[in-house]
């Protein structure tokens, strides 16, 4: 299997976008001035960092490059590097399985972000460590999600308790409950509809479904994933904001990380929020499924100028 | 977060004008407020840079500064340089002299091609009166096919899939053939999501290209993108010419900006843009209403101010919780529109509405007050139940016929203020959302809904209803 950081590494390098390369010119033995700055801020913005967040960045970095009379501009990159990190925090546990019994996870999420695909995967990954696995079709909206799942699921070697397009997603997810119990699974991931977060009733069901879980489980789900599509711009911290009201979300999956979009605006989510991202997809494939880095993550915004400083 | 380019500038102008004049340093202030707001909106930064740059070269070289309402007008510039940078004109859709015009949807992976190609065959046959097929050319995504032909189901158009396990580039070659065959004038190709970088499938959907000679590449953007809109653009844009965008999940509440970034690099104008899940939910793009949704729907908040100056606090409170659950009445209108005119005269008040802002049209827009009575006779010609329950006069024309009899008005009339109470509402339901992260509640906009130009009340401003 290759490996993460190299898929990482390959899409990042593809990518060539003429800033990231400028700003590896830049800061190479470069004295510490305005301009650099603003190459800083504008590698942060391209990042989707957003204006607010890079701009505290931006001071913090003013700060320290003062006070630890910093010189050349590369020394920069590691005070900015470790400031992410401080905003990210320790990485956290990826999936907290309860003692004993079934652990249940929540998917939610806007339309089209890869709710189905990374159940998929993480249904895959736990059955290869040993655990058994049930995932609950609760998407009854969309066509033919149901038999995308179903896919994913015969893919995993994982059962999909479903029901037909239309009907009750609440009642699916209350059924799925109950197999996996029967069954006696450890753990049941549960699809939902993609939903945008203004819209009032489709939230209202996702609150539904959220009860229903807790009524049958008590203190269930253990977990609610918000699943982020990399490429999102800011509207990802109002994404946040809406689900996480509604939802209690505990983690985030960030995916379409195999693109050349750097998901910059989770660090705005959890500085806003207190949102970890827990989990990353980086491809199609069943397995490009991992647990999240906030080193590797941080150090992935700047790769561009950081590979150039080697070939130097 | 997402306070909008309006207040900010407001606010810094209202600082400054104590000091009098104002100042080249004023407007670089300014300026890095409308930067912020592009940014905030996840307009590509370099395009907010060249943007602002040429901004500051207008607002300079006019005696605007001066002015006391130089922040209104800065951002009435602004405004208009978007829509000028969007395209001011609706795009059509292409149409081959010799038929079948062939279209290929192209995207990243959750863009929502399927569903736009459905909206888009529908779009054809119901409003266009044309015979679309769409072909299902995406292989690789499971349940991708199924789905293109539920949708297909429902709209009853025919969907040309001969599997999963055909190439694509054979499917495609095949689906000319059946719509020649079919005599079909359009042929909608579905392709699967990709990423710009996947040099393999970039490479096949031009092989499909050659093949088909499409009319229109078009690329599907979610609204909700990011700086990465750029990228991906051109990547999409250099290795196919594409000849439009449809902006998919515009519903949401973004801000939408990447539309100016694809637009920018593309230089293809957007033709559609998808409003909502169902196979109905497409519409022909507005330049102008997207430029008041990036900057955070620019006067509008001005005149929240005001109405919020007006309207009572525990009023406004219970109006928004009214509205969060979509209760919003008839009734509640009516105390809404007494409301407004306690704010002071209507043509400064309409002055502040979005689309209104070019004075010169203003000037002409003639308002009258009369019109306001009107709707307030045929409102209150209605009985509680049809104040709170619109549908029921919707529904039957003996209703309509009384309220306009009683009103003194006529049947059309009521028909308009109630299709435009509709409107409203989901105009509202929108705002709602765009609102709902800033600091302010929506309260002062329900009173505003109804005199926007999408909402429109009968002020008359005729020809102005858009839809
Ligand atoms: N390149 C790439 N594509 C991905 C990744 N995760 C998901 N996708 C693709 O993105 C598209 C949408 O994924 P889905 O899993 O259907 O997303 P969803 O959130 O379940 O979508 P809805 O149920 O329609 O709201 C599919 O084409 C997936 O193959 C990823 O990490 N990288
Ligand atoms: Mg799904």
């Amino acid at each position: 299997m290759l490996g993460i950081f190299d898929k990482l590494k390959a899409g990042l390098t593809k990518t060539r976008q003429a800033f990231t390369e400028r700003v590896a010119t830049i800061l190479r033995r470069r004295k510490i001035d305005e301009d650099v700055y603003e190459e800083l801020e504008e590698t942060l913005l391209a990042a989707d960092v957003g204006f607010e967040t890079t701009q505290f960045l931006l001071d913090h970095m003013q700060k320290e490059a003062r006070r630890n009379k910093l010189e050349t501009a590369d020394q920069l990159v590691p005070v900015l590097q470790s400031a992410i990190n401080v905003i990210l925090g320790e990485d956290p546990e990826p999936l907290q399985f309860v003692k004993d019994g079934l652990t249940v996870i929540l998917f939610v999420g806007v339309n089209g972000v890869g709710k189905t695909t990374t159940i998929g995967k993480m249904a895959s990954k736990w059955r290869h460590e040993g655990k058994k696995v049930v995932i609950a079709a609760g998407d009854t909206f969309r066509a033919a999600a149901i038999e995308q799942l179903v896919v994913w699921g015969e893919r995993a070697g994982v059962e999909v308790i479903r029901q037909s397009t239309g009907s009750d997603a609440a009642a699916v997810i209350f059924d799925a409950i109950s197999a996996a119990k029967a069954r006696g699974a450890d753990l049941l991931l549960c699809d939902t509809a993609g939903r945008l977060q203004n819209k009032v009733h489709l939230m209202a069901e996702l609150e539904k479904v959220y009860r229903v879980i807790d009524r049958e489980i008590p203190g269930a789900p253990h977990e609610v994933f918000l699943v982020l599509d990399a490429t999102t711009g800011q509207n990802a911290i109002v994404q946040a904001k809406m689900f996480h009201e509604i939802a209690r979300v505990t983690g985030i999956v960030l995916t379409k990380l195999d693109g050349t979009a750097k998901g910059g605006v989770v660090i705005g989510v959890k500085k806003a929020l207190d949102i970890p991202v827990k989990w990353i997809g980086f491809g199609e494939g069943i397995e490009d499924l991992e647990p999240f880095s906030s080193t590797m993550f941080a150090k992935a915004l700047f790769e561009g100028f950081q590979t150039m400083e080697k070939e130097d | 977060m997402f306070e909008t380019l309006s207040d900010r500038l407001q606010n810094a102008f209202a600082r400054l004008r104590s000091k009098g004049k104002l100042t080249e340093d004023d407007v670089k202030e300014a300026m890095r407020e409308i930067r912020r707001a592009l940014l905030e909106a996840d307009v590509h930064h370099a395009v907010a840079k060249e943007f602002t740059e040429r901004i500051r070269e207008k607002a300079v070289g006019q005696e605007i500064l001066q002015s006391l309402s130089a922040g209104q007008q800065v951002v009435k510039i602004v405004h208009e340089e978007l829509i000028t940078l969007m395209g001011s004109d609706q795009a059509k859709i292409a149409r081959a002299p010799k038929p079948p015009t062939v279209v290929m949807m192209v995207g990243l992976q959750g863009a929502g091609k399927t569903t736009a190609a459905a909206k888009l065959a529908r779009h054809l046959q119901k409003k266009e009166f044309r015979r679309p097929m769409l072909v299902a050319a995406d292989i690789y995504r499971p349940a991708a096919i199924d789905q293109l032909k539920i949708l297909g189901q429902q709209i009853e158009v025919p969907v040309y899939a001969p599997g999963a396990d055909i190439a694509p580039q054979k499917i495609v070659e095949q689906a000319m053939k059946e719509a020649i065959n079919g005599s079909y004038d359009y042929l909608i190709i579905d392709t699967a999501g990709r990423l710009h970088i996947d040099d393999t499938l970039m490479d096949e959907l031009m092989q499909m290209k050659s093949i088909c000679s499409p009319h229109e590449i078009l690329l599907v953007i979610d609204a909700m993108t990011g700086q990465d809109a750029i990228t991906v653009a051109e990547h999409f844009h250099s290795k196919l010419e594409v000849t439009g965008i449809i902006m998919t999940k515009l519903d949401g509440d973004t801000r939408g900006g990447a539309a100016l970034t694809v637009r920018h690099v593309t230089g293809c104008p957007v033709k559609f843009v998808g409003t909502g899940e169902k196979t109905d939910a497409l519409e022909p793009f507005y330049p102008d209403r997207m430029a008041s949704r990036i900057l955070g729907m620019g006067d509008v908040l001005s005149l929240i101010e005001k109405a919020q100056e007006t309207i009572d606090e525990k009023q406004a409170k219970e109006l928004e919780a009214k509205f969060l659950k979509n209760e919003f009445t008839l009734e509640d209108f009516l105390s809404q529109l007494q409301q407004v005119r306690k704010m002071g005269p209507l043509e400064q008040v309409l002055g502040m509405l979005p689309g209104m802002g070019k004075l010169k049209q203003l000037q002409q827009a003639n308002v009258d007050e009369s019109q306001i009575n009107k709707v307030e006779a045929i409102i209150l010609s209605m009985s509680k139940a049809e104040r709170q329950k619109p549908e029921l006069v919707t529904k039957s024309s003996s209703r309509r016929v009384r309220i306009a009899k009683g009103s003194g008005t006529q049947v059309k009339d009521v028909n308009q203020l109630l299709r435009q109470f509709e409107d409203m509402r989901k105009m509202m339901k929108h705002l709602t959302g765009l609102t709902k992260g800033g600091k302010k509640g929506i309260a002062g906009l329900n009173a505003l809904g109804g005199l926007g130009p999408k909402g429109g009340m009968p002020f008359g401003q005729k020809g102005k209803r858009r839809r």
